[in-house]
């Protein structure tokens, strides 16, 4: 079994909700990135999202679009967040998701990015500017060399849609079932947080029309609505995504040490209020 | 036609999941009220008897002996004049059409994006005609260097949102505008201005812009013939494409569309592109843009805001790869210096988009009657008028 795939039945088997940590890899610094990633998993996270810097990043707000710029200045590449995840991956078993826009893949390549991504250690991509109908060849590229490309779902799609997302994004052979990430609101990301309780039950439909697990993510910026996004212990969501709360800790913080001690000190408390009994 | 979308490997949708729904129901509604005939009367009324259409095809005499003294590469320079619609450019042709069409699927609220703000007027314009509230989105570089469109826009009950990020100009507006819609895409209908973004809006605005070719074209052969070239400016290429379409079918026609080279094709400060961009993905197109080898797009520069644009639209680079089209570029400062012969020698104050075509005239009529061995017949596409941009001009000396 894919280690992404063996980390999601693990979590189901033990009735935890899965934390996923997303990190503009770059922000503050390509080597900062992949000490605060290892704090991010010493801490609790179970899956990383290794965010990769775009120019012009239309689906987040103004904290990520910060980091980004952060990033791209401090030299990160798509190339160079994969050797950070290589560094990532030589000390942990996590689960390693690639989180990019899409222009930098397709201008590097799709098959050399994922034959890259492969040997970096990453178990899947997702592109978030590639709705299932356009993402036939990256899924191709991907599968034939282990990888799973994430699909999202959003408030806005309706039942054929969801359909249609779940025809178009069937794993193929070879590749990871991984996750369906499903959007919490329409917006971008690190706006107010809509209704959170909603979005888990509306994940416990997805989970069954999917089949495969489901994590809530945007607008999640406390222990308290983490726990609320991820619902019921034996329903909901099988996790949540956190990014903007994050990165906005990591923005203020005023050295290295603060940064680490900032990422311990939220991961853990995103960890502790998922693990609480109901 | 185009049911996926695409022009050859060109165009698409790459957007985030919450705006495919939405740009479905815009195509359906493109595929469904536009072509109603109630929905073609109503429009076409509002262009004949507010926008002014059509608009007429005007001789430039003056113009093409300054260009070619000797008359032996221009037989016949016409312009269509795109300046004297309402407005004052070729954009009220999309706004007008896309806000009814907006106001049929029942949107309460209309987001724009702006680069010179011609679209912007336009857009705003069309909202208070229909009674529709309306925010556009412009970089606040481009809304200190075409601060009369602001003004105009404000005037007409729209509300300007300055952009500040990136290198502020159409394409930090355009990620702003894309943000605005990805949050309130429920109620919210996006106008865009060009040519360019996801499915459907190429071929939306295409459809509604090519209007223009339609009557050139018609006043061409009322004059006797076709012309042998076309010649439109390209930023995102709304003007471009519309004057373009009704030609494409005509193989004796040349096309030419003429993108910004800024301070130069050799230089980091240019739009131009078709001529030196790669195949990437920009607001939610595949098209040319120009971006570096890690996949960031880069900032663009022209003098003149509307060209001020790292993409193009997708139908476009099509035209580009099957050749059908040539794309050539100006500088700024053949920009300004054509605007100054246009006005002096027609007694026309050009927009420095424009500019840029009739910058490229006079090669290109050269080309074109070295290819047939006799001057050739040149039409073009006067997109809109410079009042807009006579601070710039000025500034450069063109009040001289």
């Amino acid at each position: 079994m894919h280690r992404i795939d063996q980390r999601f039945v693990e979590l189901r088997r033990a009735g935890r909700k899965a934390l996923c940590v997303y990190l503009c890899v770059g922000d503050p610094s390509l080597e900062a990135s992949g000490f605060l990633a290892l704090e991010a998993i010493d801490a609790g996270a179970d899956v990383l999202e290794l965010g990769v810097p775009f120019s012009d990043p239309t689906a987040d707000g103004p904290t990520l679009a910060r980091a980004a710029q952060r990033a791209i200045a401090a030299g990160a590449t798509l190339e160079r967040v994969l050797e950070v995840a290589s560094r990532v991956r030589a000390r942990s078993e996590a689960p390693l998701v690639l989180f990019t826009y899409y222009n930098p893949v397709l201008v590097a390549g799709e098959a050399k990015v994922a034959r890259l991504a492969r040997g970096a250690g990453v178990d899947a991509l997702l592109v978030v500017d590639l709705p299932p109908e356009e993402a036939g060849p990256l899924r191709g590229a991907c599968a034939s060399e282990g990888l799973g490309v994430v699909p999202l779902v959003s408030p806005t799609s309706h039942a054929a849609r969801i359909e249609a997302i779940r025809r178009a994004s069937t794993p193929l052979e070879g590749a990871p079932r991984a996750f369906v990430y499903s959007i919490s609101m329409t917006g971008v990301t690190g706006a107010n947080p809509s209704d959170l309780a909603a979005a888990a039950r509306d994940a416990e439909g997805m989970r069954r029309a999917f089949d495969r697990p489901v994590l809530v993510g945007f607008g999640i910026d406390s222990g308290a609505s983490a726990k609320l996004a991820a619902g019921e212990v034996s329903g909901g969501a099988d996790g949540v995504v956190v990014g903007t709360a994050l990165a906005r800790r990591i923005e203020q913080a005023a050295s290295g040490d603060e940064q680490r001690r900032a990422v311990r000190t939220f991961v853990s408390e995103l960890r502790r209020a998922l693990d609480e009994p109901a | 036609m185009l049911v996926s979308g695409y022009f050859g490997q060109f165009g698409g949708r790459f957007v985030a999941e919450t705006l495919v729904p939405a740009l479905e129901e815009l195509d359906r509604a493109r595929q469904e009220i536009l072509p109603s005939p109630s929905f073609q009367a109503e429009l076409h009324e509002l262009l004949r008897s507010y926008v002014g259409r059509p608009t007429p095809l005007t001789e430039a005499k003056r113009l093409a002996r300054r260009i070619d003294p000797d008359g032996g590469a221009i037989a016949e320079l016409l312009l269509k004049r795109e300046d004297l619609c309402h407005t004052g450019a070729h954009k009220i042709n999309n706004a007008l059409g896309q806000l009814l069409l907006a106001k049929a699927m029942g949107k309460t609220r209309i987001i724009a994006e702006t680069g010179a703000g011609q679209h912007g007027v336009a857009t705003a314009t069309a909202a208070a005609l229909l009674g529709l509230p309306c925010e556009v989105y412009q970089g606040a570089l481009d809304m200190e260097r075409q601060a009369p469109n602001v003004a105009r826009m404000r005037l007409l009950g729209a509300r300007v949102v300055p952009v500040e990020s990136g290198s502020r100009t159409l394409k930090d507006a355009m990620n702003e505008a894309l943000r605005d819609w990805v949050t309130n895409v429920r109620t919210t209908y996006y106008c865009v201005g060009s040519a360019a973004g996801p499915h459907p809006y190429p071929t939306l605005v295409a459809s509604l812009q090519r209007i223009i070719g339609d009557e050139a074209r018609a006043s061409c052969l009322d004059r006797g013939a076709l012309p042998d070239a076309v010649v439109a400016c390209v930023g995102g290429g709304s003007n471009a494409i519309g004057i373009f379409k009704a030609f494409e079918g005509d193989t004796s026609v040349s096309l030419y569309g003429v993108e910004a080279a800024g301070l130069g094709l050799d230089t980091d400060k240019h739009a131009a592109t078709l001529s030196r961009g790669r195949v990437g993905v920009l607001h939610g197109a595949k098209t040319y843009v120009l971006c570096d080898d890690a996949g960031q797009v880069t900032e663009a520069h022209s003098v003149s805001a509307g060209l001020d644009y790292p993409g193009v639209g997708p139908e476009h680079a099509r035209l580009r790869d099957t050749g059908r089209a040539t794309y050539v570029s100006a500088t700024d400062t053949e920009a300004l210096d054509a605007a100054r012969e246009v006005a002096r020698a027609e007694g026309i104050v050009v927009a420095l988009e424009t500019a840029h075509a009739f910058a490229a005239i006079g090669p290109i009529a050269r080309r074109e009657a070295e290819a047939r061995g006799r001057p050739a017949r040149i039409l073009v596409c006067l997109s809109g008028r410079g009042d807009k941009d006579l601070d710039t001009i000025t500034a450069y000396g063109g009040g001289k």
